[in-house]
C-alpha cells in the first residue's frame, strides 16, 4: 500500500480553534506594540537576512498571531538582531524585542530547543 | 451696524466662506499670508477624481468673494487673537489691529516636508520629487528628469508623513492615495510608453468616484500596484534611484531601479495655524489639528466662543469636503449672530 502513491495530505487550512497561540499571547503580554503591525512589510524590506533568507518579520508576525509556529519556529534563527525594522516600522512595533520574546517563548512552551 | 467677520486664510475654505458670509449681508476682512488668495489649488494641476483643470475651481472662488464687501489683505497672517467684549482684536504680522465680531479660522494645512523621511533621499537625489513638485511639471507640460530625458519608470510612494509614528503623525491624510492614483493616470497620459509603479500600503480610496478612478488606472492605463511600504531608496552612479520595498503579496523583497520616484507627501496642521493656536488660546487635538468642540455636530465649533472652523485647518479633507464645510461654518456664524442680537 505504502508504495501506492496516495497519502492523506494535510489540510491547508488555518486550524485556528487547534493551534496553538502561546507564542503570540506570550508575545503581546511582553510587548503589546506586536499587536499594531499592518502588515506593510517595512520591516522585511530593509531586512539584511531577508535579502537571501527566507526571513520575513511581517510573515513571522501574521502566523504566529494565527498560531501558525512552524515557520516561525525555523526561521527566527536567521534575524541577526540588528533592529533595522525597528528603525523602520510605521507602527512603532519594537520588532527586535519581538524576535527576543519569540525566541524565550518557544524555549518555554515548546520541546524545540535553540 | 453691519457685522464684520474677518476670515483668516483665504484658500479654498476662506474664500467660499467670504463669499457666502457677504451674500448673507456681513463685511468681511479676508486675510491672506501668501500675495495671492487660492492656496494650495494654485500649485494643482488637475483635481481628482474627475480630473477637472484646477482654474475652474480658482475661478469659481475668485468670482464668489470678489465682492465689495469683502475686503482682501495679502500678505498679512495673524500674531494675536484676543477677545474684547464681545468681539476679537486681531493683529497682523504688520502690526495692524482688525476688529471682528466673528471669527472663521481657515488656515488650512502644509504638505508634509519630505525631507523628512531621510530614508527616500528627498532633497538629496534629483530624481526624488513631491506630489507637489510633480504638479509642477504636470504645469509646465514637461515630465523630465535631471539629465533632461523623459522618465521611463516611474515609481509613486504612498503614505509619506502619513501613516507613521517615526514622524509623529498617526492618521491618514486620506487624500494621497487618489492623487497617487491621479498623478499615475496623468504620467501615462503624458508619456505613454512609461511604465508607473504605485508603492502602496493600503489603497484608500474611500471617497466618491475615487474606487472608479482606480479601476481606471489598471483597465485603462496599466499603472502596477505593489503592495508594500518602500523602506528606502538610494541612488545609482547613473542616477537611477533604486527602492527596497517587500511585496508583501508575493512574500518576497524587491528591488527596482527607477527613473524618478514620486514621494505623496501627507498632510499636516499648518504653520500659520499652529502659531495661531498658541497665542489665542484655540485648542488643538492629538494630530496637532484645531480640535472641535464635537466631532459629529459640532466640527465647526472651537472652543472660543465667536471663533469658528473651516475647512482642513481640523483635518484632511477635499475641496469638495471643504467647500461644504465652509458653507457650515458660514451657517454656524449667522446663527451666532442671530442668537446675540439684542
Amino acid at each position: 500500500m505504502d508504495k501506492f502513491g496516495f497519502t492523506i495530505s494535510k489540510g491547508r487550512q488555518i486550524n485556528y480553534d487547534q493551534n496553538d497561540r502561546r507564542i503570540y499571547n506570550y508575545i503581546i503580554e511582553n510587548e503589546p506594540s506586536f499587536r499594531n503591525c499592518i502588515a506593510c512589510g517595512g520591516c522585511s524590506g530593509s531586512c539584511s537576512a531577508g535579502n537571501f533568507t527566507r526571513f520575513s518579520l511581517r510573515e513571522l508576525n501574521i502566523l504566529i498571531n494565527r498560531g501558525e509556529n512552524d515557520l516561525p519556529r525555523t526561521n527566527l534563527k536567521k534575524c541577526m538582531l540588528c533592529g533595522k525594522c525597528t528603525l523602520i516600522c510605521p507602527r512603532g512595533v519594537n520588532t527586535r524585542n519581538v524576535v527576543f520574546l519569540a525566541k524565550q517563548a518557544f524555549k518555554r512552551f515548546d520541546s524545540y530547543a535553540f | 451696524m453691519g457685522k464684520h467677520v474677518v476670515v483668516i486664510g483665504a484658500g479654498v475654505a476662506g474664500m467660499e466662506a467670504a463669499g457666502r458670509l457677504s451674500r448673507n449681508g456681513l463685511e468681511v476682512t479676508l486675510l491672506e499670508k501668501e500675495s495671492v488668495a487660492g492656496g494650495h489649488i494654485n500649485d494643482w494641476f488637475r483635481l481628482f477624481p474627475d480630473r477637472r483643470d484646477s482654474n475652474e475651481v480658482r475661478e469659481y472662488l475668485i468670482n464668489l468673494s470678489s465682492d465689495p464687501k469683502i475686503q482682501l489683505k495679502t500678505g498679512a497672517s495673524v500674531d494675536k487673537l484676543t477677545r474684547h467684549g464681545s468681539s476679537y482684536l486681531l493683529t497682523t504680522d504688520a502690526g495692524e489691529n482688525i476688529n471682528a465680531d466673528a471669527v472663521v479660522v481657515a488656515t488650512g494645512f502644509s504638505l508634509f516636508r519630505s525631507s523628512r523621511k531621510e530614508e527616500y533621499g528627498y532633497g538629496i537625489y534629483e530624481n526624488v520629487i513631491s506630489s507637489a513638485d510633480l504638479e509642477k511639471l504636470f504645469i509646465s507640460g514637461e515630465i523630465v528628469i535631471s539629465s533632461g530625458k523623459a522618465p521611463q519608470r516611474i515609481g509613486i510612494v504612498h503614505c509619506v508623513g502619513s501613516r507613521d509614528e517615526k514622524v509623529g503623525n498617526l492618521y491618514c491624510s486620506k487624500l494621497c492615495c487618489v492623487t497617487a492614483v491621479k498623478q499615475a493616470i496623468e504620467i501615462k497620459e503624458h508619456l505613454p510608453d512609461s511604465e508607473v509603479f504605485c508603492f502602496y500600503m493600503d489603497m484608500r480610496m474611500g471617497g466618491a468616484l475615487y474606487e472608479e478612478l482606480y479601476r481606471e488606472a489598471q483597465e485603462k492605463w496599466g499603472v502596477n500596484f505593489i503592495r508594500g511600504k518602500v523602506s528606502e531608496a538610494s541612488e545609482t552612479i547613473d542616477g537611477k534611484i533604486v527602492v527596497k520595498v517587500e511585496d508583501t503579496l508575493a512574500g518576497r523583497p524587491l528591488k527596482m531601479d527607477i527613473d524618478m520616484l514620486v514621494l505623496m507627501a501627507g498632510m499636516e496642521m499648518s504653520e500659520g495655524g499652529s502659531k495661531l493656536a498658541a497665542t489665542s488660546g484655540l485648542k488643538t487635538g492629538e494630530n496637532r489639528f484645531f480640535a472641535s468642540a464635537d466631532h459629529h455636530f459640532g466640527s465647526n465649533i472651537s472652543n472660543l466662543e465667536g471663533v469658528f472652523f473651516a475647512g482642513t485647518c481640523i483635518a484632511p479633507m477635499n475641496v469638495t469636503e471643504t467647500i461644504s464645510h465652509a458653507r457650515a461654518a458660514v451657517t454656524e456664524v449667522m446663527e451666532y449672530f442671530s442668537n446675540n442680537n439684542r
